[in-house]
């Protein structure tokens, strides 16, 4: 497993072989607030880096997930769309969104590490 | 940007604020929405509403006469101390603003949301003309303690409130200070509502937490009152809506409909003929959420209405919504759909309110 990267909308991903697995910061479900309702992106359908891949919904508002790398959805979490509780428990661990069979492998490179990520969201925050 | 006497308070207890009607207020505090919401359900909650106008008005004997021409509500037969929940209403019935007035020993109260304070203030100053002494106050914080737990917790600091009805006040003491009590509220919950001086309210809110009561948000406000099915001034009502549309006619009183006030002519005519939207609750299927402007349709894919406050209920455990539909969809069960995110989810029409209400009408009416 890879270490983990971060987008500046607020998501990480971890990649194993050609398999990336996304999901929404920590960071993202405290701004968020409680959440409420999750959808997540069709199996077999291809996303694009930085485009829309679902939405949550905390008891305030609704937010679009974007992916942080283009490719293919291979898997889906649909325990988070059953108790999208789970996604403020845990979000950098079971509550994971979605896995994506990677298209350009090179587009992590444009991703923080956890240090960097740190620093923009605090930044961000203020 | 205005802030209230609490402003530290909830600073020091990490709430995340917001701007509301020209307000810094609290959205909710470090446990968040759906703890604070089931905390007042559970137990009790204190809602800083000191951002709300609390509008006095004094006056001779022609003043309940002069008021009755304003405000479609029976004030000649409302007791000292009750309190009755009205609109002040535009020609055509359209909803300036909703407010709980109180008949007082010197006149009365009036309880303004507040970003239409100062604005009703104009309209009814003008409207009652000279002779009447009338003030916004500005001295006054108004906090609602709501829940079950409330009226064990703020009887142990001001004796005697227990004994007070639903939409009943009364005058009370706190540090020698007069303040003002009703039980009244917006959560759906036995409640109170206490109007104090800015110098004791830290004080009094500090206190009440001490004996186990919890500062609560407007975020939890609002899934409160929604669940409730009670109407937020600006989502629900506005000034394109009348009473009858707005499904509050039991708010008019009966012997006032055929008199004159601003809209009466507007409401009978309603009242004849009928409305053609009308506010229902929304209950979508899934969990799908459907938020205020969702347009909603018939099965023939035909605009029917708009939803004017959506969110999910923490305690009925799903979405809920209120909006207005044509007024052929209006019953119970009636299949519809909402537009959310270019796709069309069924939901159907459902009663209000989405979750029991738990007022207390069992004790004495003080001053009653």
């Amino acid at each position: 497993m890879s270490e983990v990267k971060f987008s500046k909308e607020h998501e990480w991903v971890t990649i194993k072989d050609d398999v990336a697995t996304i999901g929404i910061t920590k960071h993202a479900t405290e701004l968020l607030g409680d959440i409420v309702f999750a959808e997540l992106p069709e199996k077999g359908s291809s996303v694009t880096k930085d485009g829309t891949a679902g939405v949550v919904e905390s008891t305030k508002a609704a937010s679009d997930v974007y992916t942080p790398i283009s490719g293919e959805v291979v898997d889906t979490n649909q325990s988070i769309v059953d108790d999208p509780s789970k996604i403020n428990t845990d979000p950098e661990g079971d509550a994971w969104f979605f896995k994506l069979k990677i298209k350009d492998l090179n587009e992590i490179n444009s991703l923080m590490n956890r240090e960097e990520y740190e620093k923009f969201a605090k930044e961000s925050a203020n | 940007m205005n802030k209230t006497a609490l402003y530290n308070l909830h600073k020091k207890f990490d709430a995340k604020f917001v701007s509301f009607a020209g307000y810094e207020m609290p959205i909710q505090y470090k446990n968040g929405i759906i703890s604070e919401h089931n905390l007042t359900r559970q137990e009790s909650g204190i809602f800083d509403v000191s951002h709300m106008g609390q509008l006095f008005i004094e006056g001779d004997d022609s003043l309940t006469d002069k008021l009755q021409n304003i405000f479609p509500t029976d004030l000649k037969n409302l007791s000292v101390n009750q309190s009755k929940y009205s609109f002040l209403m535009n020609d055509n019935a359209g909803i300036h603003d909703d407010l709980i007035i109180t008949k007082i020993s010197k006149g009365y109260m009036i309880i303004l949301n507040a970003a239409c304070k100062e604005k009703d203030y104009k309209i009814i100053k003008s409207k009652l003309g000279e002779g009447f002494k009338i003030s916004l106050s500005k001295d006054l914080s108004l906090i609602a303690v709501q829940g079950p737990e409330s009226k064990n917790i703020i009887e142990k600091i001001i004796p005697g409130i227990n004994k007070l009805n639903f939409m009943f006040g009364g005058d009370f003491k706190y540090n020698l200070n007069n303040i003002y009590v009703t039980r009244s509220g917006y959560t759906g919950e036995d409640g109170f509502e206490i109007s104090i001086n800015n110098n004791d309210v830290v004080e009094f809110v500090e206190k009440l937490i001490s004996l186990g009561s919890h500062l609560i948000g407007l975020g939890a406000r609002d899934t409160l009152r929604l669940e409730a099915g009670l109407c937020l001034y600006g989502n629900d009502i506005d000034e394109n809506t009348s009473p009858l549309e707005a499904n509050l006619k039991w708010a008019i009183s009966k012997n006032r409909i055929n008199s004159n006030f601003p809209g009466s002519k507007k409401i009978q005519e309603q009242i004849n003929q009928g409305v053609t939207k009308l506010r229902v609750g929304i209950k979508p299927d899934g969990k799908i959420i459907a938020r205020e402007s969702t347009k909603i349709f018939d099965e023939n894919h035909n605009q029917i209405g708009k939803i004017t406050s959506g969110s999910f209920g923490p305690s009925v455990k799903s979405p809920i919504a209120m909006g207005y539909v044509n007024n052929t969809y209006t019953k119970e069960n009636t299949k519809i759909f909402l537009e959310i995110r270019g796709k069309k989810f069924s939901a159907s029409v459902c009663k209000l309110p989405f979750y029991k209400k738990n007022y207390y009408k069992g004790g004495i009416n003080v001053g009653g």
